[in-house]
C-alpha cells in the first residue's frame, strides 16, 4: 500500500509526520535500536550474535501470543485469557508427555482451540463483552487446571516433551533459535493474511464499524468467532514454546505474559478501539519489551523500581504513538 | 437590512490542520438585523469558519471584530458570553440525561427557555423525559430553544434544517425572521437554495476556503450563487433545477418487476404494497417517521417484517441478515454515512468490503482485479481519492459517493437509497442523480427516499407518497410537483381531514 495522502510538498517536516503516521513501524525500530544502544553503553561487549539469538528466544513466546492478541484487538476486543491458556497448554503438554510427544502436543493445542472457541462463542454469538468473557474463561481455566493437576500426578512424572524442548530452546548450528523460525512463519502468515486475504480485511472492518459491516452483508459474528479461535490456538502455541524454553511446567508459568501481550500490541500501534494497526508493530513491541527488561536486568535495578519504570515507559510509548499518529480528521 | 451597522466582521481568517488548509481567507460581514447565508460546496470551509466564530477552534491568522472591537474567543463559552450562539446539524443534548438535566448542564434557566419552547411549539414536551426517548426533530428544536434562551446577538444555524421535515423547518425560519425583525442577526448555513432565497438578505459564498463573493439575494438569481460556489472551471456543469429528468433517457420498457412488496408491516409501517420495476427510479416521499425507514430496513434484510411479503424477481424471500438481501440483489445506501463507512480504512477497502465478503473467498485477494473494479467505480462517480488512505479525511460528498461506489463495484439488481443527498453540495447531488438515471437505464431498479422534494422530478420516474405507514399517493414524475407531494405527504389527498401537523 502506498501513502497517497501525504504528498502535499509542504516541507520535509510534514512529510516526516506523514511517514510517522503511515509507517509507525519506523518509530518503533528507532526505539528498539536506542534500547540496544543503551545496553551496549551500559555493558560494552554484550551485544553480539549470541545476545541477539537469546533475545529472540526470550521474545518468541511473547511475540507469538501477541499475534493472537493483535487480531483480537483489531476487532475492538481483548483476550485476557491468553496467559491462562499458555499455562494450561504448557502444563497439559508436560503432564501428558508420558503418553508420547504427539499426543501431548496435540492435546496442548486442543486446549488452546477449545478456549478460543468458548471465547468466540461467548463474544460473537452471545454478545458478551470481550473483557468480561475472556476474564471469566481465564479464571475457569486456572481453576480447572488446578483440579487437573491434582488428578494427573499418578500418570507419570511431568516432563517437557523433547520436540517441545527442541522448538522452544533448540538452536540450529548452535546459534539460530528454532523458535525464531516458528515465530517468523507465524508472523508472515499473520501479516500477509491481514493485508491480502478477505478474512484479514474483514478483521479490520469489523473492528472499525460493525454496523457498516452488517449492512454490507458481512456476518461479523463469524469473523469474530474465527478470530478468537485463532487467538486461543496461538496462545497454546506460545505456551508450548515457553515451556520448551524453560523446560519446567508449573501452574503460573504464563501469568507474567498477560499484560505484556496487551502492551506489545498497544506499543505496536494497534488501536484498542479496533480497526487500525497490524502485527508488524506488535512484533516490534514484543522485542522492545524484551530488550527493555534486559536493560533493567543489566542495571540491576530493584524490583519495585523496575516495575515503575516498565509501566512508565509503556505509557510513554503509547502516548508518543498517539501523538504522532493520532488524527481524527 | 434597515440598519447598516455591522455587527460582526472577520478579515482573513485562516485555519489549517497539518498540511490541509481548511480555511484560507474567511471574510464575512454580518449587519445587525439581517439573515445572512453562508454558502459553499462541501469542503469549502463553511464549518471551519463557523467553528472559528464560535470559539471551537482557534484560527492561525485573521481577525474577528464584534461591533468594531477586536475579539478573540478561546472557548465556545467565551463566544456565547459575547452573544454568539450556534446550533448544529448534530444534536448536542446528552442522550442519557433528561431534558431538564440537559438544560441545567448548559446553565439555561427555565424562565429563560420557556418562551422559546412556546415559540417553537414545544410547550407539550415533558422536561422529565430522557433526551434519547424524544424524536430527533424535537431534539433539534430543543437545541435551538436552548441557544435562543441566551438571547444571542448573532445566532448561527449550521445546517439545522437538513434533517428536519418541512413543517418543522418552517418553525425555525419563523424564529429567524423574528430575530431579524428585532434587530439581531442570523447566519444560516444551508444547501437548500430555495430556503436561502426565501429567507436570507445577503449571502457570503466560500470556495476552497476563501470568500469569493457577497451576493444580495433580493437582486440576484441562484445561478450567480451556484457559479460562485462552483468556480469558473465548473460553471458549465450547472444544471438548473428540473433539467435532469428531461434529458435522461426514457425508461426502457422492461416491465419485469425487481421487487414486489405486499402488505408489509413493521414498526411504523402499517400496510404497504408496491412494485418496483427494473429500469425505473421509484421515489419515496414522506414526512419524518411515516414508516419509510422501516420499509428500507425490511427490504435491505436488516430487519424481519411482522407481516407481509417481499418478492424478489417473483420469489418470496425472507431475509434474516443483510447478507441474504445482498445475495438476492438488494443493496442499501443508508441515510447516515457513519453507518456505512469504515472511517479508519482506505477508500479501496471501503469500496471492496462487500466484495471480499461476497466472494466467499477468505483466501488471497486478487488485488489487481480488485483495484480495477474499484477504480472503475471511483472514476464513474468522480471520487477524489487523493486523501483516500483514510475515508474520514474525505469531504462529506466524497464519503457519500464511496457508499454508492461500493455497490457499483460489487454489483446489484436493486439499489435502495435512503436520502443519499442529504447535506451534500449541489454538484455532487447532480452527479448522484445522473448515476441513478444511468443505472435505471441499464436495467437496474432504484428505490430512492428523499427529504428534498425537488429531487423527485430531477431523478425519478414515479413517486410514492407515504403517510402514517401507508402509501397514500402515487404520482408520475411529471405530476410530482413540490406542492402535490407536500399535500399528499401531509395526508391531505384522502379527504383532507388528515392531521396535517402530525409530523413529529
Amino acid at each position: 500500500m502506498s501513502a497517497p495522502a501525504t504528498g502535499l510538498r509542504q516541507g520535509r517536516w510534514v512529510a516526516f509526520q506523514g511517514m510517522l503516521r503511515d509507517r509507525p513501524s519506523l518509530v518503533l525500530v528507532g526505539v528498539l535500536l536506542l534500547l540496544v544502544l543503551a545496553i551496549g553503553v551500559i555493558r560494552p561487549g554484550t551485544i553480539g550474535p549470541s545476545w541477539v539469538a537469546n533475545t529472540i528466544l526470550f521474545a518468541a513466546p511473547l511475540g507469538i501470543v501477541a499475534a493472537g492478541q493483535t487480531l483480537v484487538m483489531l476487532t475492538a476486543g481483548i483476550d485476557l485469557s491468553v496467559a491462562a491458556t499458555m499455562t494450561a497448554a504448557a502444563y497439559v503438554a508436560a503432564s501428558q508427555s508420558y503418553f508420547g510427544s504427539a499426543r501431548a502436543v496435540l492435546l496442548a493445542l486442543a486446549v488452546g482451540l477449545v478456549v478460543g472457541l468458548v471465547n468466540g462463542l461467548g463474544v460473537a454469538v452471545f454478545r458478551v463483552q470481550p473483557l468480561i468473557m475472556t476474564l471469566g474463561t481465564g479464571l475457569v481455566i486456572s481453576g480447572g487446571l488446578l483440579v487437573y493437576s491434582l488428578n494427573v500426578s499418578h500418570q507419570g512424572p511431568p516432563a517437557v516433551p523433547d520436540i517441545v524442548r527442541y522448538v522452544g530452546a533448540g538452536k540450529l548450528l548452535g546459534i539460530v533459535p528454532v523458535s525464531a523460525f516458528l515465530w517468523a512463519a507465524i508472523a508472515t502468515i499473520v501479516i500477509v493474511g491481514l493485508r491480502q486475504t478477505g478474512y484479514g480485511r474483514l478483521i479490520f472492518a469489523v473492528g472499525d464499524n460493525p454496523i457498516a459491516c452488517r449492512l454490507a452483508g458481512v456476518r461479523a459474528w463469524l469473523v469474530l468467532l474465527v478470530t478468537y479461535v485463532i487467538c486461543g490456538f496461538l496462545s497454546g502455541v506460545a505456551g508450548l514454546v515457553l515451556v520448551g524454553a524453560i523446560n519446567a511446567a508449573d501452574l503460573s508459568l504464563g501469568d507474567v505474559y498477560l499484560l505484556p501481550s496487551v502492551a506489545a500490541v498497544v506499543i505496536g500501534g494497534t488501536s484498542i478501539y479496533g480497526g487500525n494497526g497490524g502485527y508488524a508493530g506488535s512484533l516490534l513491541g514484543a522485542l522492545i519489551l524484551t530488550v527493555l527488561s534486559s536493560v533493567f536486568t543489566l542495571l540491576d535495578a530493584p524490583d519495585p523500581l523496575k516495575q515503575i519504570l516498565y509501566g512508565a515507559i509503556v505509557v510513554l510509548l503509547a502516548a508518543l504513538y498517539v501523538r504522532t499518529t493520532g488524527d481524527d480528521g | 437590512m434597515t440598519d447598516d451597522a455591522i455587527l460582526l466582521e472577520t478579515r482573513g481568517l485562516k485555519k489549517n490542520y497539518g498540511a490541509v488548509v481548511a480555511l484560507r481567507s474567511g471574510d464575512i460581514s454580518v449587519r445587525a438585523g439581517e439573515i445572512h447565508a453562508l454558502m459553499g460546496a462541501n469542503g469549502a470551509g463553511k464549518s471551519t469558519l463557523v467553528k472559528v466564530l464560535t470559539g471551537d477552534v482557534t484560527p492561525n491568522a485573521g481577525t474577528i471584530r464584534l461591533e468594531g472591537r477586536e475579539v478573540r474567543f478561546n472557548s465556545p463559552a467565551n463566544a456565547r458570553k459575547a452573544g454568539l450562539a450556534s446550533v448544529y446539524q448534530d444534536v448536542s443534548l446528552v442522550p442519557l440525561l433528561t431534558v431538564a438535566q440537559n438544560l441545567r448542564l448548559t446553565g439555561t434557566t427555565m424562565a429563560a427557555i420557556r418562551p422559546w419552547l412556546e415559540e417553537l411549539e414545544l410547550g407539550d414536551v415533558d422536561l422529565a423525559e430522557y433526551a434519547r426517548d424524544l424524536p430527533t426533530p424535537t431534539l433539534h428544536l430543543l437545541d435551538l430553544a436552548q441557544a435562543l434562551a441566551s438571547l444571542p446577538r448573532l445566532l448561527i444555524l449550521d445546517e439545522v434544517t437538513a434533517t428536519l421535515p418541512a413543517d418543522l423547518s418552517e418553525r425555525v425560519f419563523r424564529v429567524a425572521r423574528r430575530w431579524r425583525d428585532e434587530g439581531r442577526s442570523v447566519v444560516l448555513i444551508s444547501h437548500r437554495m430555495t430556503e436561502v432565497k426565501a429567507l436570507c438578505d445577503r449571502a457570503t459564498v466560500l470556495r476552497d476556503g476563501s470568500t469569493v463573493g457577497v451576493v444580495d439575494l433580493a437582486s440576484s438569481g441562484q445561478e450567480e450563487i451556484v457559479s460562485l460556489m462552483l468556480g469558473p472551471a465548473a460553471a458549465s456543469v450547472v444544471v438548473s433545477e428540473g433539467a435532469v429528468a428531461d434529458t435522461a433517457p426514457a425508461p426502457k420498457v422492461d416491465p419485469s418487476p425487481a421487487v414486489e412488496v405486499r402488505g408489509l408491516r413493521s414498526g411504523l409501517l402499517q400496510d404497504v404494497s408496491f412494485t418496483l420495476r427494473r429500469g425505473e427510479v421509484l421515489g419515496i416521499v414522506a414526512l419524518e417517521a411515516q414508516g419509510q425507514a422501516d420499509l428500507f430496513e425490511c427490504l435491505s434484510g436488516n430487519r424481519r417484517p411482522d407481516a407481509g411479503e417481499i418478492l424478489v424477481q417473483g420469489k418470496t424471500r425472507r431475509f434474516r441478515h443483510p447478507h441474504e438481501a445482498i445475495g438476492a440483489g438488494l443493496v442499501l445506501v443508508p441515510a447516515d454515512r457513519a453507518l456505512a463507512l469504515l472511517r479508519q480504512r482506505s477508500v479501496l477497502e471501503n469500496i471492496a468490503l462487500p466484495m471480499v465478503n461476497q466472494l466467499k473467498r477468505w483466501g488471497l485477494i486478487n488485488t489487481r482485479a480488485e483495484r480495477k473494479r474499484v477504480k472503475a467505480a471511483t472514476d464513474r462517480l468522480e471520487i477524489d481519492t487523493r486523501a483516500g488512505s483514510r475515508v474520514m479525511r474525505l469531504s462529506g460528498g466524497n464519503q457519500q459517493k464511496v457508499t454508492i461506489a461500493r455497490w457499483l463495484a460489487t454489483g446489484f439488481v436493486t439499489l435502495l437509497c435512503f436520502d443519499p443527498t442529504r447535506g451534500i453540495d449541489i454538484r455532487t447531488k447532480e452527479q448522484i442523480y445522473r448515476v441513478l438515471r444511468e443505472l435505471a437505464a441499464s436495467g437496474s431498479a432504484v428505490l430512492l427516499f428523499t427529504s428534498e422534494l425537488p429531487e423527485i422530478q430531477l431523478a425519478c420516474d414515479r413517486a410514492l407518497v407515504m403517510f402514517g405507514g401507508r402509501v397514500v399517493a402515487e404520482l408520475t414524475a411529471h405530476d410530482a410537483t413540490e406542492a402535490a407531494l407536500l399535500r399528499a405527504a401531509h395526508g391531505l389527498e384522502r379527504g383532507g381531514t388528515g392531521p396535517a401537523e402530525a409530523a413529529s
